[in-house]
């Protein structure tokens, strides 16, 4: 264990440690302690913001649209039809796809404005192909992300609603409650355990994404798709400002905290952990 | 419930499609990775053509697969293994012997995993520099072990959560020691949920991109890295990028469907019975 601790924090400390300090692996004779300058310097810093809000919308909008489509589809997926099984494996499929691959397939087969799957229909239809990810840069990634996500939502959730109690619902159905009252009032509720699970490992890998920006927009245009995790690694591998990116790191570690402890809060009562 | 004979025909329509347009995308690559490369650019896309192995043999030309394969195949086990080792005695303790910090200690465990890894790059890639740990196969196995550690402790930890105490004590009083109680009692009881923690880890690492690209180069580059050669210099050969991510994907891809059933009974954390 203590072995274990050393390794976590460690790389912790150092970081910490290069944030007060001006190092920048080009320019190797300012090492210097540099007290909260790479702090003042990143608050001061447009694009910090900007990433920031980026990060919370990416995390917002991929939730809401996995867990709520997520949702949707396990109550279909519930349904028996022919088939069944076969369209279930198809439909989590995406979930094995590394993301480099998802991102890669996405921005040059179906997102491409000239080449692309999405082209060839608008074109079909008569219309003008969008350049997705000159236009809608954020809600392209989104929906890559979702794309990635959604079958796992679906796989947990299926498994929740499986285990559902069908007379139960069935006795609700002889008291006269439509489809959608036994949806909200039965099996909604019944799913609140799994849609936690959902919703925390999601956040833990939503926080992080970074794949899916760096292949397909690397961050832009400007810095429309920049998140916490891209500005870090600018700063560190492209401008090889270690201190700067050191100090993105604590923020970073600081907003991970700051979000894992309100979820933590509202979903680890529930889980009984 | 009795359904009449249109809402069957519909809910199989809706089942089978929302699942071949989650599939599209993962078809659309197979596809295009048997056009020519004039093919997988031609527009309207097509549908109808003689498929080819030309890409593949190219992609294998330029860059040997199958050393790439072995790389993720040794790396992803390695580090699913170390950290299935590291998190069986942690788990262990966490559960059968808590103390009133395990709760707080395990919660912050997994609130670590949801900061960017690049927080902690800048150091991690100096330690790995001065150790000489840098593109090396037990470099990325050790990261990847620690990376997957807080899900593997978290998933084992409400696994041995069920195991009754009883059967513990009444191996205690057999004479069984801390090893071999958990060795021979806890490991069999708990072997499905063992199983599909390793799963989950090994495609966690099969998919990780951010180490694999930042902290090797060749000797012990795994199949993202491989994928990231194709993505930038060959953004427009349509047909070798998709062969390249067809044969990047294949092996977890089957593979997760061949457990996928497996796999869920972890990711649920027995959260939903």
């Amino acid at each position: 264990m203590a072995v274990l601790l050393l390794w976590m924090i460690v790389p912790l400390v150092m970081t910490v440690w290069f944030s007060f300090q001006r190092y920048n692996l080009l320019d190797p004779s300012a090492d210097a302690f540099a007290g909260i300058d790479n702090y003042v310097f990143l608050v001061t810093d447009p694009d910090f913001w900007v990433s920031l809000t980026n990060t919370l919308i990416l995390l917002a909008s991929v939730l809401a649209i996995t867990v709520g489509l997520g949702t949707l589809l396990a109550v279909l997926f519930d349904q028996d039809f022919p088939g069944r099984g076969i369209a279930r494996v198809l439909a989590i499929s995406p979930f094995f796809v590394m993301p480099t691959v998802a991102a890669l397939i996405w921005k040059n087969l179906m997102m491409h404005p000239i080449y692309g799957v999405f082209g060839a229909i608008a074109r079909a239809f008569g219309l003008e192909p969008v350049d997705w990810f000159a236009e809608y840069p954020m809600a392209s990634v989104i929906a890559i992300v979702s794309w990635e996500w959604l079958p796992f939502a679906l796989l947990i959730l299926l498994t929740a609603v499986q285990s559902l109690d069908h007379e139960q619902r069935e006795a609700a159905r002889m008291d006269g409650a439509g489809v959608f009252a036994q949806f909200f009032f039965i099996t909604l509720p019944h799913l609140s355990r799994a849609i936690s699970v959902v919703i925390m490992i999601e956040t833990i890998f939503l926080l992080t994404v970074f794949a899916e920006i760096f292949v397909t927009t690397s961050g832009g245009p400007g810095n429309a798709t920049t998140n916490l995790a891209f500005l870090i690694y600018a700063r560190a591998l492209l401008q090889f400002d270690v201190g700067g990116a050191s100090a993105g790191g604590v923020v970073a570690i600081l907003l991970a905290n700051i979000v894992a402890f309100f979820l933590v809060r509202s979903i680890a009562r529930r889980l009984e952990v | 419930m009795e359904k009449s004979l249109t809402q069957r025909i519909l809910i199989t329509i809706l089942g089978w499609g929302v699942a071949l347009l989650l599939f599209f995308p993962i078809f659309w690559m197979v596809l295009t990775s048997f056009k020519t490369e004039a093919g997988a650019i031609a527009t309207p896309p097509q549908l109808i053509f003689s498929p080819t192995w030309s890409s593949y043999v190219e992609v294998q030309e330029r860059a040997n697969y199958l050393r790439f394969a072995l790389n993720s195949v040794i790396i992803s086990v390695g580090g699913s293994v170390l950290a299935l080792a590291f998190a069986i005695p942690a788990a262990y303790s966490m559960a059968f012997h808590p103390t009133p910090r395990t709760r707080g200690t395990l919660l912050w465990m997994l609130s670590t995993k949801m900061l960017p890894p690049v927080g902690v790059l800048v150091p991690i890639y100096l330690l790995f520099r001065n150790l000489g740990l840098l593109d090396t196969q037990f470099g990325l196995i050790i990261i990847y072990a620690l990376m997957n550690l807080p899900i593997v402790v978290w998933m084992l930890f409400t696994f041995y959560k069920e195991v009754p105490l009883e059967i513990l004590e009444a191996g205690r009083m057999d004479g069984a020691r801390t090893w071999s109680e958990v060795w021979f009692l806890l490991l069999p009881l708990t072997l499905p949920g063992v199983a599909s923690t390793g799963l989950l880890s090994l495609i966690l690492c099969w998919n990780e991109a951010f180490w694999s690209l930042n902290l090797t180069s060749s000797a012990a580059a795994p199949l993202t890295t491989f994928i990231a050669s194709f993505s930038s210099p060959e953004g427009l050969f349509f047909a070798k990028l998709s062969a390249a991510s067809t044969v990047a994907v294949a092996p977890i891809l089957i593979f997760g469907w061949l457990s996928q059933r497996q796999l869920v009974r972890g990711l649920t954390f027995g959260a939903v019975k």
